[in-house]
């Protein structure tokens, strides 16, 4: 079952010296509980694309499908924590609900998975990053999204710290199934978490290349298919030149 | 030397401090001067106390105080949307920043003269010239404030799905409060001295009116004791409304 379908054909971006071509003819079609990584080189257009899988833009051309009633259940996690700084941990995350009280117990069991239980009412300039981060999660995750839209959610962190989340990402991810399309540029995060990789060339961003890890959700830990996997590396790298 | 932060008690030794050295000059200066022309503290006081025991002093600090609150609000409300819509809107930015420089350089008495002129010696007439006083300045910083919101928190409140309501009350005005609460304690402390001018013009009671009176009979005690009442007043509104109120809108910063 297809969960979302994203088809830009074309997202122009007004640049002091004109007009550019951000996103060029990119088509992915996820499955249900599928978890697809975006690969891409900075500033390629990676989060342009995943604002617009969002909703959060709609100055292109082509079509962003969900499944029904999938768009209800989605939730993002953006590249900085993103936080509201003037309401506490635990005020951010009852402020994506219209009735806080009625998911009290949902809230308390995610600040405990995240560890982040304790420091509910802190305010979060005054948290670490990696707190934050954990409370960036803690938000999507109490939603129950089955569409989680992340964008480079563990860059600028040191790697202890991002593998901790990333595990934490999986566990979360255990109790609540759903459909994730990642951004990152790190080709190794994508790995340890991905069901399927898309390389994205530098802007305007194409498609590359693609690498099924496995479809299946339970064998995420099995062998790549080395060889697709160093076909798309080596095309990501030296892009075709047409 | 960097001078080292005080605590509260530091701070409250050296306002007394400050205050008392003001009040020593003054006496000093009015023993050398021995004139009626600058009655010393103790005179001034005594003044005070009788004004205050008639009830005639709290009368005129309450009609003024009236008229800073009414001109006031209009000011931040009228202000507060227009600068705004000007930090929002760009052709409305550029529409109105004639407009801006033309209001914030014109002088408070022309704008009360005239106000007197059209519309009479009226109560509305005093609240829509110090109005029109203040909200230039309002303007200019909410502009600024509207100018600084940051874009990724409306991503946010987009991506979650939030209300109108839940992102003016809990992403829009949060941000702006700061901002708010400069206007506001720049304001009080504009529009008070602009609505003591306008009772001097065009009111027959308030502090403005009494300085007024006085004035024509050279009483200069009874002045002094006029605006050292209002001066505490404000004072009071300052340091017990609106800086705690600004300290409560930032305490989130790390």
């Amino acid at each position: 079952m297809t969960a979302l379908k994203i088809a830009i054909r074309h997202k122009p971006f007004a640049r002091s010296d004109g007009e550019l071509n951000a996103i060029e003819n990119i088509e992915i079609e996820m499955a249900a509980n599928e978890f697809v990584a975006v690969l891409g080189p900075s500033g390629c257009g990676k989060t342009t694309m995943l604002q617009i899988a969002a909703g959060l833009d709609d100055e292109y051309t082509g079509t962003v499908e969900y499944a029904a009633g999938l768009k209800d259940k989605m939730a993002y996690v953006f590249q900085s924590p993103t936080l509201l700084p003037w309401r506490t941990v635990r005020q951010n995350i009852e402020l994506v609900f219209s009735d806080p009280q009625a998911h009290a117990d949902t809230i308390a069991s995610v600040l405990e998975a995240v560890g982040l239980a304790g420091s509910e009412d802190i305010y979060p300039l005054q948290l670490s990053m990696g707190m934050q981060r954990r409370a960036s999660l803690a938000r999507a995750f109490v939603l129950r999204p089955q569409l989680l839209l992340m964008d480079e959610p563990f860059v600028s962190l040191d790697e202890t710290l991002a593998a901790r989340l990333r595990n934490l990402l999986k566990t979360m991810l255990a109790g609540n199934p759903a459909s994730v399309l990642f951004v990152t540029h790190d080709w190794r995060e994508a790995l340890s978490l991905a069901d399927r990789l898309i390389f994205l060339s530098p802007g305007p961003a194409r498609i590359v290349g693609e690498v099924a890890v496995s479809l299946n959700p339970q064998q995420r830990s099995n062998p790549v298919d080395l060889q697709s996997f160093r076909d798309a590396h080596a095309k990501f790298f030296q892009p075709d030149p047409a | 030397m960097a001078s080292q932060p005080l605590n509260t008690l530091g701070r409250i030794a050296w306002m007394m401090a400050s205050i008392i050295s003001l009040l020593v000059v003054w006496w000093g200066s009015a023993l050398v001067v021995q004139s009626r022309y600058l009655p010393s503290p103790q005179e001034v006081f005594s003044v005070l106390a009788i004004e205050l025991a008639s009830g005639e002093l709290l009368f005129h600090v309450a009609m003024t105080l009236m008229r800073v609150a009414a001109s006031f609000t209009v000011a931040m409300v009228i202000g507060s949307a227009i600068g705004i819509a000007m930090g929002k809107q760009a052709w409305a930015d550029r529409l109105f920043d004639g407009w801006l420089m033309f209001f914030l350089n014109l002088p408070a008495l022309v704008t009360i003269v005239l106000c007197f002129i059209w519309f009479g010696l009226t109560e509305a007439a005093t609240v829509l010239a110090v109005a029109i006083n203040k909200i230039p300045n309002v303007a200019v910083t909410l502009r600024e404030g509207t100018k600084a919101l940051d874009p990724v928190y409306d991503q946010l409140a987009k991506a979650y799905r939030f209300s109108r309501w839940k992102t003016l009350r809990h992403v829009l005005l949060p941000q702006l409060a700061p901002y708010f609460a400069a206007a506001a304690r720049s304001g009080l402390a504009l529009v008070w001295k602009i609505v003591l001018v306008v009772e001097l013009l065009g009111r027959s009671n308030g502090v403005g009116f009494q300085i007024h009176l006085y004035f024509q009979l050279f009483d200069v005690a009874t002045i002094l004791a006029y605006a050292i009442s209002f001066i505490v007043v404000v004072q009071l509104i300052e340091t017990f409304i609106l800086q705690p109120w600004q300290q409560s809108v930032v305490r989130w910063r790390a």
